[in-house]
């Protein structure tokens, strides 16, 4: 194609990349604002709140199949490659997770409709810490989304550690609490379901973080971030 | 910039060292160096008038006949610098083959324009084994061989652009120089020339000339980004085209400029 | 539905620019025509005083004081002879002169004048060549023409048509493709071996052709003749090159300037002769061209 024709179709393209991009954002707020209703409704007991919040889990279905139609069909269309092809296939893969983290929100909200009957329990300021970490994990993850910052990205995924061990005591505290005393055990059960969810919801703003250190540096990491898997830049060269 | 260590990938085809191509005046390659690996194919990609068809035509001296060309620095081929006082371009051309953009086989018949290049150098024997070897080499055995006095002309693009290939192979070069050689074809023959082309370099190292990225992409194991005469990035063809390290790579294979 | 215009009826302004193109074409027309005219009426005039002169004896008399006993024996041999040797000297030096000046000769000054110089040969007039003839081939080189022979014309003549050849030859040499050349190069063929295989092979029609062109233009000429030295009344025909000779169109000069009505139906039939000639060497040269093209 002529130079023109190519500086035409990249605009088209930028501009179709850039419509996706905030199709993205949009689903990754909403996603963000499931899991803060849903742990309210926890904190309040509020079934009626849950059980909106568990409608509201559609926008994000929708969203994710038309994310995954637009990302498929640039493509198809346009053979993208180095930052844009990065940036589609991790389009791709964020959307997998955001509808995860939808889905997560939505367990816990269930679990807020079945403590509307239950007993208040005492001892729930652990959780309480690591919903706070687990959230703010997710939103710094979009942040570093939003920003192209690999580094925020970075400090996301070490913060994973730390949910991980909020959960054991969760488990710690609510199965002591449930051998005290016998009436609490319902409740105690959705809380140790609740931290489960907010465990799995901070594994995926890791993804997500690891997603984000893909499109801007071209590597592949693991394990909080410190091992580097795959560097495309260096990658070695043909075995005979 | 990143040049290709060879001595990691076998032994270099060729090797250039500050090559640089003047046309007058003004100066079309800007001192290049690089090496090409051996039974590789490398891609030479960038806009128009970036210089990848004159470096091309430096390897087999075809720039010899331009009379305004003048060559400075070394090619060397096998450790021979090709422009060397004592060295003969037309040996050159015999170990060093090209196949063109358009695809230009002699107004003579199929068999005649395969043996032309063997036949240069005396009346082999043999020739009729030739000609089918390298026919069967191009992939174009099975369609001609009942025809093989037929004109070339009558022959369809892709077919005369194989059939070019075939006439290339005949001399039994080391190295296959090609220049744009499926811009002209339709996306079928196309597809056939690039399946042709993973085949052939089992045996030749191949240099390729494509202004299509993707068709880089496709068939190379390595590619150079050129841009107004100066090798801007050279690497593994994968890197370059998903994590390129130069700004101005990226912004060609991404398309946002050409 | 009147006051909508019917959208492909073509519009006034084009209507006149087709008036005027079929004025062009028929101004055009008759301009061929009248070319054309001129030369049917030209071939009529002489058919029809020439034709009942052509008797077998027409062809096997020599020239005669009485035109009943009239021939053209010798003037037939001796153009039949100078187109052969004119073929067999112009044709060989007008190709390798074409090639050299368009594969070897480079783009310097030196041919540029060469270049400029044959060009210019193509218009001098013809009797000037005539000069020339006389003065080197009948008088200078007399021990190896053995002077007014019909070497000395043939020589004569082919420098007069060399140019012809030499321009001819030089464009079809470069209406031969240059991918053809890079194909041959690339194969790591030498200069020479690109230009017999291929070159010469492709250029030929358009040589052929650069030929036909040379040997129609001297089957005519006169005056160089004359000045060389051919003869006007000879009853021999030659039997080498180093014989003396006539030509068919000094034969028709002679006749015609001779007061006998009878004569000018004698050089009508030579006209005829001549014309027929000219056909037939045309036709051969189309033969050849057809035959290299066939090929491919």
């Amino acid at each position: 194609m002529s130079p023109a024709d190519s500086v035409k179709a990249s605009r088209h393209f930028d501009q179709e990349l850039q419509e996706l991009r905030e199709l993205l954002l949009r689903m990754a707020t909403r996603s963000e604002e499931q899991v803060r209703d849903a742990l309210a409704a926890v904190k309040r007991r509020d079934a009626q709140a849950a059980q909106h919040s568990i409608e509201r889990d559609r926008e994000i279905d929708a969203l994710e199949l038309d994310i995954e139609e637009r990302a498929i069909n640039l493509l198809a269309r346009r053979q993208p490659m180095a930052t844009d092809l990065r940036t589609l296939v991790s389009t791709l893969k964020i959307s997998n997770d955001l509808e995860r983290v939808g889905d997560h929100a939505v367990n816990i909200a269930q679990c807020a409709k079945r403590l509307a009957e239950a007993v208040p329990l005492p001892n729930l300021s652990e959780l309480d810490r690591m919903a706070d970490v687990s959230t703010e994990m997710l939103r710094d993850a979009i942040a570093a989304f939003i920003d192209r910052d690999p580094d925020l990205a970075r400090d996301v995924c070490r913060r994973d550690d730390q949910v991980d061990r909020y959960n054991d005591s969760v488990f710690r505290v609510m199965l002591a609490e449930m051998s005290r005393n016998s009436n609490a055990i319902v409740a105690a059960l959705q809380m140790m379901l609740v931290a489960r969810n907010l465990e799995r919801i901070a594994d995926l703003a890791t993804n997500l973080g690891e997603d984000v250190i893909y499109i801007v540096e071209a590597k592949t990491v693991k394990h909080h971030a410190d091992e580097i898997v795959s560097d495309m830049e260096t990658e070695g060269e043909y075995d005979q | 910039m990143p040049t290709i260590r060879v001595s990691a990938d076998g032994d270099a085809a060729l090797e250039t060292r500050d090559v640089r191509v003047h046309y007058g005046a003004a100066e079309a390659i800007k001192g290049i160096t690089m090496e090409i690996p051996k039974k590789r194919v490398v891609a030479l990609i960038g806009p128009s008038g970036c210089g990848k068809s004159t470096l091309l035509r430096c390897f087999n001296r075809m720039n010899d006949l331009v009379p305004i060309a003048k060559v400075t620095g070394e090619v060397l081929f096998q450790g021979e610098n090709l422009y060397a006082d004592h060295v003969d371009p037309v040996e050159v051309r015999r170990r060093i083959g090209m196949v063109f953009q358009k695809p230009n086989p002699f107004p003579k018949s199929i068999y005649d324009n395969v043996a032309f290049g063997p036949r240069l150098y005396g009346r082999p024997a043999d020739l009729d084994d030739i000609v089918e070897r390298s026919l069967k080499q191009a992939a174009l055995w099975d369609e001609v061989k009942d025809r093989l006095g037929h004109s070339a002309l009558g022959l369809s693009g892709g077919q005369q652009q194989r059939l070019c290939i075939a006439r290339a192979l005949a001399v039994t070069p080391e190295v296959l120089l090609m220049d744009e050689p499926a811009s002209a074809l339709d996306p079928i023959a196309t597809a056939k020339i690039e399946e042709l082309i993973q085949q052939l370099v089992e045996h030749y190292t191949i240099v390729i000339v494509t202004h299509n990225m993707q068709q880089a992409a496709r068939v190379s194991h390595y590619t150079a980004y050129l841009y107004l005469g100066e090798l801007i990035e050279y690497d593994v063809t994968d890197t370059i085209f998903t994590a390129p390290n130069e700004r101005h790579t990226e912004d060609y294979v991404t398309g946002r400029f050409g | 539905m009147s006051g909508k215009r019917r959208s492909l009826e073509a519009p006034p302004e084009l209507v006149a620019r087709r008036r005027r193109g079929k004025v062009f074409q028929a101004l055009c027309l008759a301009a061929t025509l009248v070319g054309v005219v001129t030369l049917v009426v030209l071939l009529a005039d002489v058919l029809v005083d020439g034709v009942k002169w052509l008797s077998p004896t027409f062809f096997t008399e020599f020239p005669s004081r009485l035109p009943a006993r009239a021939g053209i024996k010798s003037a037939l041999y001796g153009t039949v002879w100078l187109m052969g040797l004119v073929a067999l000297i112009s044709f060989p030096i007008g190709v390798a002169a074409a090639v050299w000046l368009e594969e070897y000769a480079g783009k310097g000054w030196l041919r540029t004048a060469i270049q400029t110089n044959i060009s210019n040969l193509a218009g001098v007039p013809s009797i000037v060549y005539g000069i020339l003839g006389l003065a080197i081939f009948v008088r200078w080189m007399f021990a190896l023409t053995g002077g007014r022979s019909v070497i000395s014309g043939a020589l004569t003549i082919s420098l007069l048509v060399l140019p012809i050849l030499i321009i001819a030859g030089q464009e079809a040499i470069r209406a031969v493709p240059n991918s053809i050349r890079e194909a041959s190069y690339g194969l790591g063929a030498t200069k020479w071996q690109t230009v017999r295989h291929h070159v010469l092979p492709n250029a030929m029609p358009g040589i052929l052709t650069g030929t036909i062109l040379a040997l129609s233009r001297a089957i005519g000429e006169t005056a160089p003749l004359i000045m060389i030295g051919a003869l006007t009344f000879i009853a021999f025909v030659p039997e080498g090159p180093r014989d003396q000779f006539t030509v068919l169109s000094i034969q028709v000069y002679n006749w015609v300037s001779r007061p006998q009505d009878d004569f000018r139906g004698l050089a009508a039939a030579a006209i005829i002769v001549l014309l027929a000639l000219l056909l037939s060497m045309n036709a051969l040269a189309i033969w050849l061209r057809n035959r290299y093209r066939k090929e491919w």
